[in-house]
């Protein structure tokens, strides 16, 4: 239940065992290779960039080749698979399939090709397309497109732009070239832009008749080919088809390979594996015989890792505390409720130097607010009846996405505790159906007291709550300060906050205005009222004061203290942000009675009951999502600024072990500590 | 005007008001969104959840415009006899959720396409990107305890 202590370890080995102890190190995954030798006279570091960059290829060519199977013969996956995790694979298996290594590179190689293949052939067809296209308007022509005429006349092809009719070009022709007594425009087809024709004429004309018709814009093809439109298309089409089988005979080729794909994952995992291995040994200082490694590792993995790296590969190891100056990496160790919190805390930042892991406290609060926020019982048990399951189905799903559903499992089950207490199932779903289909209305009265009838009492409890949460926030801090001996931070900070703040609430509570909201009002004896005001006193004039007690300048020293005194309108803001509590919890139950009225709007019966389901399952599930995301977004608030505004800072850097980052599968190791 | 038209105005100004807010802050949150997941559709819980940020301001309308609705028997269909007075009050209880969903909804809609791409560039940072958004909606919430408080309060 708290950041786990790292310690540096140091080891000096020879350099035969180099290979092995990397291997060993990486299969145990509790080191981050983290080198701080001095620079040294004799010491240096191999270039692994090359092999590095080599390893890595194949690793993409791998999952390139995988991304390809998965398109030509696409492995049916459920919604769900990805929360399956990867699987796990004997070692022995995963080295006989890393012993032919070079085979399945090939193999891999050749679906790449056969994949380019593809698509090179898909770019002729759609090159072919485009032919046919162009070639259509002068299907009619009979005679080859680039045929020149006979022995007296000669024959062009072209276009002219626009619709027109013969008479018009013959028109438009005569104008330009009234002496050309013989020319036969002959129109082969028209379309909206374009009028295509095919034009005689005597080849003592040829010139003139050219320069006429270059006048109206004819305009010869781009590629005229000497055979017959009809000829083309068929030529065209012989090819299309040639291309198409080609097509589908490679993906039959690719889709062999079917069978091989768990082994190409694995060959994609092992280089992964090994490019990550040579990026650490690309990093260690070597001598001629020897070589150094160092970098952190748990407390408590310390003592095995070296006695087995000194008794099996005769290595030198040293463990030693980590410097102060150190950015130590940050590992959290929690219990699974705690744990589950890990992930939102992650999101905020890791405990920084100073801080303590606030998971704990964290989790139980976040619980106790998310289901506050959601509030109620049914869709409390929903939750956590689905999260439950996921988590028992697949055991092997990833670290976060396990703690994620452990923490809606929890919180399911805190709203399925305040749904009880404020009588929400499913909204007012019981009340609904049974006054509806069955005559008579019965429900669950609410163990406690409804909100909707009364939300000035929950507006109050919501802000006794984070009052609560907040104080709650400045005890831990005052739990640092004393820890770290720091007894007048934890005075001047903590205790006269305190002071003011117990003093004010006191003060306020017996007032008429706060009977007028609570609706009960409280008779302190005459001593709790003079209490209050001296603690109100004590704090304010102290806080006024002290804060400033870094200043030696006692005119700024008191503006600090004032400014410090301001924040008392923080701590108001902070307790009226918890009235989200009572506005999201109300949201929940209006709109479940919103959608439980709208099924019944055909009253009872069987179409009325039809309509009823079909409304409530959509609603609902609609319902149930709106305000899970509220619920979490707005309970993840409450954590982030009002409680840990209080004491926690963050950022710190996740500890990241050197292991087998593998994507496909998890390889059983044996003796992993 | 006799005071069942107030109140039922009161109700629509709080659903309108908000919805059109929201309808226009999701909107542009979903532009930055899509913009996200046309690069790298991974992202793609990410920033839904983050483009349905602005919408509760909707949702909040609604609430109070239901409140109202079933307060002055609409719902029931036995519409109660509503004082032009209680009527008018019940218009200007309505008014905060309305009005003040409807401005923080556009502005949590660009804080929310701003957190997006927070998200684009550092999907690490998801946590303190669905903060900025989550900030604005506390004046909605605020607004909307105002209204619940002042409808429910009203005696009929």
């Amino acid at each position: 239940m708290a950041v786990l202590k790292m310690q540096r370890i140091a080891v000096c080995a020879l350099k035969k065992n180099r290979k092995a102890i990397l291997e060993r190190l990486q299969a145990l995954g509790t080191v981050e290779v983290n080198i701080c030798l001095p620079e040294e006279e004799g010491l240096k570091k191999m270039d692994t960039a090359g092999s590095r960059s080599s390893f890595l290829k194949y690793a993409q060519m791998a999952e390139r080749g995988l991304e390809i199977l998965q398109i030509y013969c696409p492995k049916q996956q459920s919604m769900l698979a990805s929360l399956a995790g990867k699987p796990l694979v004997e070692k022995e298996e995963y080295d006989s399939v890393i012993k032919s290594r070079d085979n399945l590179i090939g193999d891999i190689k050749k679906i790449i090709d056969f994949d380019k293949e593809i698509a090179e052939n898909k770019g002729k067809l759609q090159k072919l397309d485009i032919q046919e296209e162009s070639l259509i308007p002068w299907m009619p022509l009979s005679v080859p497109m680039n045929y020149s005429g006979t022995m007296q006349t000669a024959m062009m092809v072209g276009t002219v732009p626009g619709a027109q009719s013969q008479e018009s070009i013959y028109e438009l022709f005569m104008k330009s070239a009234p002496e050309v007594e013989a020319v036969d425009l002959e129109i082969i087809s028209t379309d909206r832009d374009f009028t295509y024709l095919a034009v005689l004429c005597m080849k003592s004309d040829k010139i003139r008749v050219e320069n006429a018709l270059r006048s109206i814009g004819f305009a010869a093809p781009s590629q005229l080919l000497n055979k017959r439109p009809e000829e083309i298309r068929q030529g065209i089409q012989k090819e299309r088809e040639r291309l198409l089988a080609a097509n589908e005979e490679l993906t039959k080729k690719i889709a062999e390979f079917e069978k091989e794909r768990e082994r190409f994952q694995l060959v994609a995992d092992y280089f992964r594996i090994r490019a990550d291995k040579y990026e650490v040994l690309g990093q260690l200082p070597q001598s001629e015989h020897v070589f150094f490694i160092s970098g952190f590792i748990p407390e408590k993995y310390a003592p095995s890792v070296a006695e087995e790296l000194s008794e099996k590969y005769e290595a030198m190891v040293e463990i030693s505390e980590p410097s102060q100056e150190e950015e130590i990496p940050v590992l959290l160790e929690n219990n699974s409720f705690a744990g589950s919190v890990e992930g939102v805390l992650s999101s905020f930042g890791l405990p920084g130097r100073g801080d303590i892991d606030p998971s704990m406290i964290m989790s139980v609060c976040y619980v106790f607010l998310f289901g506050l926020m959601l509030s109620d019982a049914a869709y409390g048990l929903l939750v956590s009846v689905v999260c439950g399951v996921l988590i028992r189905r697949y055991p092997r799903m990833g670290q976060s996405m396990k703690k994620s559903l452990q923490l809606f499992f929890w919180c399911g089950l805190s709203t399925l505790f305040w749904g009880i207490m404020f009588g929400g199932y499913f909204g007012d779903v019981i009340n609904v159906v049974s006054r509806t289909f069955f005559g008579h209305e019965v429900g669950i009265p609410a163990a406690w007291f409804v909100p909707l009838n009364d939300p000035m009492k929950m507006l109050i409890f919501s802000m006794l709550f984070g009052l609560i949460h907040l104080f709650l926030g400045l005890g831990i801090k005052g739990y640092m300060c004393l820890r770290d001996r720091q007894y007048m931070d934890f005075f001047c900070d903590v205790v006269l906050w305190f002071c003011l703040l117990v003093g004010l609430i006191l003060i306020l509570l017996p007032t008429d205005l706060f009977a007028s909201i609570a609706q009960t009002s409280f008779l302190f004896p005459g001593w709790v009222n003079t209490l209050a005001k001296a603690l109100a006193i004590v704090g304010a004039v102290g806080i006024l004061l002290m804060s400033g007690r870094s200043s030696k300048n006692p005119g700024v020293r008191i503006a600090l203290g004032a400014y410090d005194l301001y924040n008392i309108t923080g701590w108001l803001s902070d307790v009226l942000s918890y009235s989200r509590l009572l506005a999201l919890g109300l949201a929940t139950g209006v709109i479940a009675s919103v959608v439980n009225q709208m099924g019944t709007m055909l009253g009872g019966g069987i179409a009325g009951a039809i309509l009823f389901i079909v409304v409530f399952l959509i609603g609902h599930t609609f319902n149930i999502g709106i305000n899970l995301l509220g619920a979490y977004v707005h309970t993840c608030r409450l954590q982030y600024v009002e409680f840990f505004g209080k004491f926690y800072e963050g950022g710190g850097k996740a500890f990241h072990p050197f292991k087998e980052n593998t994507k496909y599968v998890d390889i059983k190791e044996e003796n992993i500590l | 005007m006799s005071g069942i038209v107030w109140a039922l105005l009161g109700a629509a100004a709080a659903a309108i008001l908000s919805g059109m807010g929201s309808a226009y802050g999701v909107g542009v949150a979903g532009q930055a969104a899509s913009g996200v997941v046309s690069e790298d559709p991974s992202k793609f819980a990410k920033v839904l959840i983050i483009q349905l940020l602005p919408g509760t301001q909707g949702i909040y309308g609604l609430l109070v415009a239901f409140l109202t609705l079933s307060k002055i028997g609409v719902l029931g269909g036995q519409i109660a006899e509503v004082s032009l007075a209680t009527g008018l009050l019940i218009f200007v209880a309505c008014l905060p959720i309305g009005v003040v969903g409807l401005i923080s909804a556009r502005h949590q809609g660009t804080t929310a396409a701003a957190a997006i791409g927070i998200v684009a560039k550092k999907p690490e940072q998801f946590g303190k990107a669905m903060l900025f958004p989550a900030m604005v909606e506390t004046y909605a919430i605020l607004a909307l305890l105002v209204s619940i408080l002042a409808v429910t309060g009203i005696p009929m």
